[in-house]
């Protein structure tokens, strides 16, 4: 039950972050989430990205549309501010949000009912205006709170736990994020914290539009045989095509130099990207190349993780606008008003 | 014959054109020139929801006593559309004038004999002068408005020095106005006499201002400390947004680097529009939107949601016909139940209604304040009359000392005092609770934001009790919001009545003169000007003190009546509503011959139907 608080009390050895803070300070309510859903793992790697990011909690915005992804927030970071929105709204809210103070990181959670149906159009328009965010798609493929109807990230051809087969074709978020103008665009498994919570890591620290689609299976309505995104499935057709490591600024760069299987991408911001190569010829700076052996492998079947591509030189939408470099809610009567003397002029312009 | 009407300084000039002619410019310096002779005007842009080709009207209402509504009538038809020539004639006072281009002859049935008819060969003048086409169509409008500057007595130099202002900068195109304006006053001193209808200098003006509403609105979000705007184009709403970003370029610049203080987003529909100004309302920069009905019911979920999360928005819906392949071009007000009422469940939105661009200033400004002092929906209820036509009002006023209200917000140290925060609890009894902007505190004052479903501290619960006593809470700050929102003004008769009338918005110039009509005809009315929403007893007391109260609205369903009576406990037979709702701005006449009629004496005339219509 969310409304029961965890107790704050913990185990004296936790290990703090270079901030001070325990995995425990990163945590939220407890999850009202069915057992096994993966959707609770994406908690915990968001947890983990936050603890090894040294990220003060309450210096996160957390957002979220509508539908179980749509819960987790209140299952993570307990002592930032949330926002429950509206179904398929979150991406308007949070380039809002983001508009009022550019200083906080924002962090949406969706759904695939969320962004791909009902949200689509905001999904697209948040990624194109390149808001400032890292957009987490927890995709289960399924409408699990209203009990298992398909969902447009269904495949074409995929049954229903009820045996019906989905005729229309599934929505790739992956692609679509390309095609708009992403300049961080990953995959991963729920499955699969360590390979997710360094992309979460990365994707915080990204500026611009970060999205990270997470196959997530439920456990309730999508996790038989003749899905395409049960543990099963994915766990058999995934391709990864890279491990990931972020290394902040500061941090001496110690990664696993083995020939020709890891290459280093410098962000904006400093941080460096240490991608361990799994796949030899994949390289995450190329948009086109991305969407080419994307598409190459959602043919065979495949459901291929990792980072997909990332612009180091990325902007956002604040760059686009030219704001101020404090935060628009921080401005008051001073700077915003410009007073009786200034008014007289304009009255008298319109004589 | 009916005799040629002779009116000095009170007299409407209509002008019937095709749209995209480059008219509109003539026609609005025209209007301009009168202004500057100390003569107040009131002039009214009739267009079609086109860009180029289809008829368009501007009325031009000369009024030395300054009635700023539409009389109803037209003593002088400018008609340079053929298509509506018909329609334009019938539409013309007995007695009245017809001014057209007189080039190709027309058979005599095609006048009517109780007018003057003043012709002048617009196309051969042109045609003489001009070869390229474009200038033969521009160079026409101007001669036009030299012709009638001659006819009617406005000082040629006057226009010429609206011209010069105009084009400030280019003298080739100043000589090239002034000399065909010259052409058609010229014309006109050689070939015809002036009419019965004649401006004289005057010095009714005073040092009021003559500006858009929307521009005013847009004006009144700088000064009310807006910094986040997103929105979708709508007519008639979009010249809000642009006049904000012209505004905000001007004013919200910062000296020393040159970058915005204010962040603008042409949203992909309503839906994001509205989104964006409650995560930036959630966050602490004061939003808005500007739209129109269309565009408020695509926002409704959102405006729900800003009800029950309570977080601070503004809508300037600039009202217009519904629906949205309605009359987007055309004037209402037609959204006060829609607005006050959006969302689903139990919600309801303050309103504010202003009644000339000079309250669209302060409204505008004002309803930010309102909005953080209230955390909700504010709607600042402009229509397509005040929003985009230039009316003459009272100069824009600013008091230094005023800075801007954040309501209850807690701040670092106000939580690192130790204050008890719970976003949703009721400490001061005015049923506003307190807030916290994202990222204030380490420790203390997050909290998880949703409609309902929460206790006081803002923690999950779907505990009945706990909703309904939040509910009470929300309708205790409503209550809270009567004294907050503008008092209604009276507008007392002359002499003791049991008679009364509400009204509101773009209908006050007319109603007000509309009273003054009745009064000359016997029948003495108590006015009260209702200001916003929801009302204060004093509207209540109104209508109590008074036998029988008429409601004048712009719309078909007494809307502003079923909102008195829903919110009030008032027997609807007392309040009989007068509407109207062709689309065309409520008249003087109209009012007082509806009321006229059922206060059974002899009313005035009932008015023509337009060439509109």
């Amino acid at each position: 039950m969310t409304y029961l608080a965890k107790p704050r009390l913990h185990h004296p050895s936790l290990a703090a972050n270079e901030l001070g803070f325990t995995r425990r300070d990163y945590e939220g309510s407890v999850s009202t989430l069915c057992a096994g859903c993966g959707h609770d793992s994406i908690s915990a790697a968001i947890i983990q990205a936050c603890y090894d990011l040294n990220l003060p909690p309450h210096r996160l915005a957390k957002l979220s549309g509508i539908g179980c992804s749509s819960k987790t927030p209140d299952y993570f970071l307990g002592a930032s501010h949330g926002f429950n929105t509206v179904h398929g709204r979150m991406p308007s809210v949070l380039t809002g949000a983001n508009l009022a103070n550019r200083e906080l990181i924002y962090l949406g959670v969706s759904g695939d009912g969320d962004s791909a149906s009902i949200g689509l159009g905001q999904f697209a328009h948040a990624i194109r205006r390149g808001v400032n965010m890292t957009y987490i798609v927890e995709n289960n493929g399924v409408y699990g709170l209203t009990k298992g109807q398909f969902s447009a990230t269904s495949d074409k051809g995929s049954k229903s736990k009820r045996g019906v087969e989905n005729h229309d074709s599934a929505i790739d978020l992956v692609s679509l994020a390309l095609q708009l103008g992403a300049t961080f665009v990953a995959r991963s498994f729920s499955g699969d914290k360590a390979q997710l919570a360094p992309l979460i890591r990365a994707a915080l620290a990204h500026k611009g539009a970060a999205f990270i689609d997470c196959v997530s299976p439920c456990v309730q309505f999508n996790n038989h045989a003749g899905s395409t995104k049960s543990y099963d499935y994915v766990r058999e057709h995934n391709e990864a095509v890279n491990r990931l490591d972020l290394i902040s600024s500061r941090a001496p760069i110690h990664v696993d130099y083995e020939p020709g299987t890891t290459t280093t991408v410098t962000q904006h911001d400093g941080s460096v990207l240490a991608l361990h190569k799994l796949a030899e010829h994949y390289d995450p700076t190329d948009r086109i190349a991305a969407m080419t052996y994307l598409a190459q492998r959602q043919a065979l079947g495949e459901v291929v993780t990792g980072l997909l591509y990332v612009d180091p030189e990325a902007d956002d939408l604040h760059n686009s606008l030219d704001t101020v470099t404090a935060p628009l809610n921080s401005l008051g009567s001073k700077e915003l008003i410009p007073g009786s003397a200034m008014l007289a002029k304009i009255n008298a312009d319109l004589r | 014959m009916s005799e040629p009407l002779k009116l000095n300084n009170d007299f409407v000039v209509k002008f019937a054109n095709v749209n995209g002619s480059g008219s509109a410019s003539a026609n609005a310096m025209f209007a301009k020139s009168v202004l500057r002779m100390g003569v107040p005007v009131a002039a009214r842009n009739i267009f079609p929801s086109n860009i180029q080709g289809l008829p368009t009207w501007y009325e031009v209402r000369i009024t030395g006593d300054g009635h700023l509504g539409r009389r109803g009538g037209v003593d002088l038809m400018v008609a340079m559309n053929p298509q509506t020539w018909d329609r334009d004639i019938a539409e013309i006072e007995p007695g009245g004038y017809l001014f057209y281009d007189s080039t190709k002859v027309l058979p005599e049935s095609r006048f009517r004999k109780d007018i003057t008819v003043v012709g002048v060969p617009l196309t051969r003048i042109c045609n003489e002068v001009y070869s390229v086409p474009r200038e033969r169509q521009l160079f026409k409008n101007i001669i036009y408005v030299g012709a009638l500057a001659a006819l009617l007595g406005i000082e040629i130099e006057v226009i010429e020095t609206l011209l010069a202002e105009q084009f400030a900068g280019k003298d080739r195109l100043i000589k090239a106005n002034v000399a065909a304006l010259h052409m058609g006053r010229d014309y006109v001193r050689n070939y015809l006499a002036p009419l019965g209808l004649q401006v004289h200098r005057a010095d009714a003006v005073g040092d009021r201002i003559y500006v858009e509403g929307n521009s005013a609105a847009a004006l009144g979000a700088v000064y009310g400390g807006a910094t986040v705007c997103a929105w979708y184009p709508i007519t008639p709403s979009t010249s809000v947004v642009e006049a904000f970003m012209d505004y905000c370029e001007e004013f919200r610049t910062e000296d020393e680097t040159g970058k915005a203080r204010y962040a603008i987003v042409q949203a992909e529909d309503e839906i994001a529009s509205i989104g964006i100004v409650i995560g930036a309302g959630w966050n602490g920069a004061r939003a808005f939107t500007a739209t129109s009905g269309p565009g408020v019911s695509l926002m409704t979920e959102f405006i729900g949601l800003s009800y029950f999360a309570e977080i601070p928005a503004v809508i300037m819906d600039v009202q217009r016909g519904g629906p949205s392949t309605g009359m987007p071009t055309r004037t209402q007000q037609a959204d006060l139940i829609g607005a006050a009422y959006a969302g689903h469940g139990d919600t309801k939105h303050p309103m504010l209604l202003p009644q000339d661009p000079g309250e669209c200033f302060e409204m505008g400004a004002l309803a930010f304040d309102l909005s953080d002092r209230l955390q909700t929906t504010i709607f600042v209820m402009l229509d397509l009359d005040i929003g985009m036509n230039e009316w003459l009002t009272e100069p824009f006023k600013w008091d230094d000392t005023r800075s801007l209200d954040r309501g209850k917000v807690m701040t670092y140290e106000d939580l690192e005092s130790g204050v008890d925060f719970g976003r949703y609890k009721d400490v001061d009894g005015d049923g506003i609770p307190y807030r916290t902007y994202p990222g204030v505190h380490p420790s203390k004052g997050a909290y998880f934001t949703r409609g309902t479903s929460r206790n006081p501290y803002a923690r999950y619960s779907e505990e009945g009790h706990v909703y309904v006593d939040n509910m009470q809470r929300l309708l205790r700050k409503f209550e809270t919001a009567k004294s907050l929102i503008p008092a209604p003004v009276p507008r007392k008769s002359a002499m003791a009545t049991r008679t009364g009338v509400i009204y509101f918005g773009s209908t006050t110039p007319a109603m007000h003169e509309a009273l003054e009509i009745l009064e000359s005809k016997g029948h003495h009315l108590d006015g009260l000007r209702v200001r916003g929403f929801p009302f204060s007893d004093e509207v209540y007391d109104f209508i109590a003190a008074h036998d029988r109260v008429f409601v004048v609205e712009q719309n078909r369903d007494a809307q502003l009546r079923t909102l008195i009576m829903n919110e009030g406990d008032v027997d609807p037979a007392k309040l009989p509503p007068i509407l109207h709702y062709d689309g065309t701005p409520i008249t003087a006449r109209f009012i007082a011959a509806e009321i006229g009629a059922r206060l059974g004496a002899s009313a005035p005339r009932s008015p023509v139907t337009e060439a509109a219509e």
